[in-house]
């Protein structure tokens, strides 16, 4: 089975991001990028699926500018086996990119498609829905285990009460949650391979999509900023307060 | 214009999070209302819903998203906007519902400005886009937490059930396990009192237990407790777990990361205790103690029994 893995370039989630003066979006000139945390929890979950016997081989897809590019090899490095790169400098929404995902899909015929729940960036958690929408998949979203037996995915997901358990028949979308796995280090031997695996560009015109965003950001501002209170120098002193002051309890 | 809001219940009460998507739907007009395996009488009551569509198909009962979405898709013709709040359900089903309709979702809207116009937190709430949408229809979710909920009563909505839902294959329910509480539910608690990595392990997550109980508050977790194994997942606080502003929250041996104040930074009234002072969490809190929380937790615990008792 051929398991495609999205994957997006996002800016490091150790960096604070800064509101840009000018209320357009937020500082990534010079920011560190990396890839999305969730679809490395992905990249990860489909590398075993393949140490297992289960997975035959493993397609990275990063959308976006060329350095998305890195985004890939990174997949690469943790075991992806070739990488498809849709390069445009235009931004891309989820609706756009689940129809380029879309129309990669119905040409490599894959029979899981594993990303993240959510990008860290735009925290939209949409794409995965979206893209098994489009293709008419059933979807097993916040997954923290899967099971492959057969033509069916057992996926154990994470919602508000608890823990549910779906069955989906293959093919199917599964997004990742955080307790999937750890994803691992890649090793430098590991890097110096996945130069030499292959990257295919293309296009968003090649793949007959028009990704022309549908939401226009009108403006991004800082949210309004807590100031740090007082420290208090007992229990006694913090119920007195809470009580007398902040009137809460 | 009129808006349809997917409501979720458990079959005593309509859920905190769906009744703050009403009162966010509410700002743009009427609002008719779409339960699932009941709640029918439940949705009638509460104010600002006019119609309320109810679906008993057994298909539907585990709100699984392939047919849920498909009948949102089928009843979508008559609305401007499709809202539901940003749960598990919702996340799950409505960017389902906009691919189908070719629509690019708003997710975990915050505000709303108007018809065409929200404002959602990105980057873990460290900024606020406001976005204006040009599809012709709109797919939302609602930040519960932003929007106060309308009363759990006062309505009398009329209730149309439907006669056929479309199919939506290929999954099927197998099994849930969901953290019995007879506490609040997060999202929905006046209190919350969270522990972190500093708890050490999951036993210690019992010296929350009474405090919790002495405050009606629902316990919750950073996400350092939750890898560590001490709490299930639900009790996530954070970006990617559980959003909360309750009244009062008291984060203990949490150092507060940007990913955990994401989820609790719009609270109330926000109480740290922690051993290092340099904790990041101090930076947000109104009041915190430097400590070691296995002494000032129990004292806390005394404190408020003896004002309860006084």
């Amino acid at each position: 089975m051929k398991i495609l893995v999205p994957v997006k370039r996002v800016v490091d989630y150790n960096v604070k991001v800064r509101v840009k003066t000018d209320g357009t979006g937020v500082e990534t000139a010079g920011v560190k990028m990396s890839m999305n945390p969730f679809d490395e929890i992905a990249v990860e979950e489909a590398v075993r699926l393949k140490e297992k016997g289960i997975a035959t081989e493993i397609v990275a897809v990063s959308l976006g500018v060329a350095q998305c590019a890195e985004t890939i090899r990174t997949a690469l490095a943790m075991g992806a086996d070739r990488g498809i790169l849709v390069e445009t400098d235009a931004e891309l929404q989820p609706l756009a990119v689940a129809k380029l995902l879309a129309a990669i899909a119905k040409t490599e015929q894959p029979g899981l498609i594993i990303l993240g729940k959510q990008a860290i960036d735009d925290d939209m958690s949409a794409t995965g829905q979206m893209l098994a929408a489009l293709l008419g998949w059933p979807q097993g979203t916040f997954a923290s285990k899967v099971a492959i037996e057969g033509e069916t995915i057992t996926v154990t997901r994470e919602v508000d009460g608890g823990l549910e358990t779906v069955a989906l028949a293959l093919p199917a979308v599964v997004t990742t949650d955080l307790r999937l796995n750890e994803p691992r280090y890649a090793s430098l031997p590991n890097i110096m391979k996945a130069r030499k695996k292959p990257i295919v560009t293309m296009s968003p015109a090649e793949l007959g999509v028009d990704p022309a965003p549908r939401l226009t950001v009108v403006s991004v501002a800082e949210p309004p900023k807590r100031k740090a209170g007082a420290k208090v120098a007992s229990v006694a002193e913090l119920v007195a307060k809470l009580r007398n002051e902040a009137k809460v309890i | 214009m009129t808006s349809l809001v997917l409501l979720e219940h458990d079959a005593a009460a309509i859920k905190q999070p769906s009744r703050s998507a009403v009162a966010a739907a509410a700002q743009l007009g009427e609002v008719h209302a779409l339960v699932v395996a009941g709640g029918a009488e439940l949705a009638a009551r509460l104010p600002g819903v006019s119609k309320v569509l109810v679906a008993d198909q057994p298909e539907l009962a585990h709100l699984l998203p392939e047919p849920l979405a498909a009948l949102l898709v089928a009843l979508a013709g008559d609305y401007t906007h499709l809202f539901a709040a940003t749960t598990a359900v919702g996340k799950n089903v409505m960017p389902r519902v906009a691919a189908l309709l070719d629509v690019q979702p708003i997710s975990d809207i915050a505000a709303v400005i108007d018809a065409d116009t929200f404002v959602r937190p990105i980057y873990a709430g460290n900024a606020l886009a406001t976005v204006k949408s040009s599809d012709a229809k709109k797919v939302l979710t609602v930040r519960a937490a932003s929007f106060d909920p309308v009363p759990a009563e006062g309505g009398s909505a009329a209730i149309a059930p439907l006669t056929a839902v479309p199919a939506g294959g290929g999954s099927r329910f197998v099994s849930a396990e969901l953290s019995k509480s007879e506490r609040p539910e997060l999202t929905a608690a006046r209190v919350v009192i969270s522990g972190g990595r500093g708890m050490q392990n999951g036993d210690n997550f019992k010296l929350l237990e009474p405090i919790a109980d002495a405050l009606g508050a629902a316990v919750g977790a950073s996400r350092a407790a939750v890898d560590s194994g001490f709490v299930p997942n639900d009790y996530q606080v954070g970006q990617t777990g559980k959003i909360v502003a309750p009244e009062l929250y008291i984060a203990v041996g949490i150092s507060g990361a940007i990913q955990h104040l994401a989820g609790m930074k719009d609270s109330k009234v926000i109480v740290a205790i922690n051993k290092d002072e340099e904790a990041p969490i101090f930076q947000i809190a109104d009041y915190g103690i430097v400590g070691d929380l296995f002494k000032l937790v129990p004292e806390l615990d005394a404190e408020l029994a003896k004002r309860q008792g006084s």
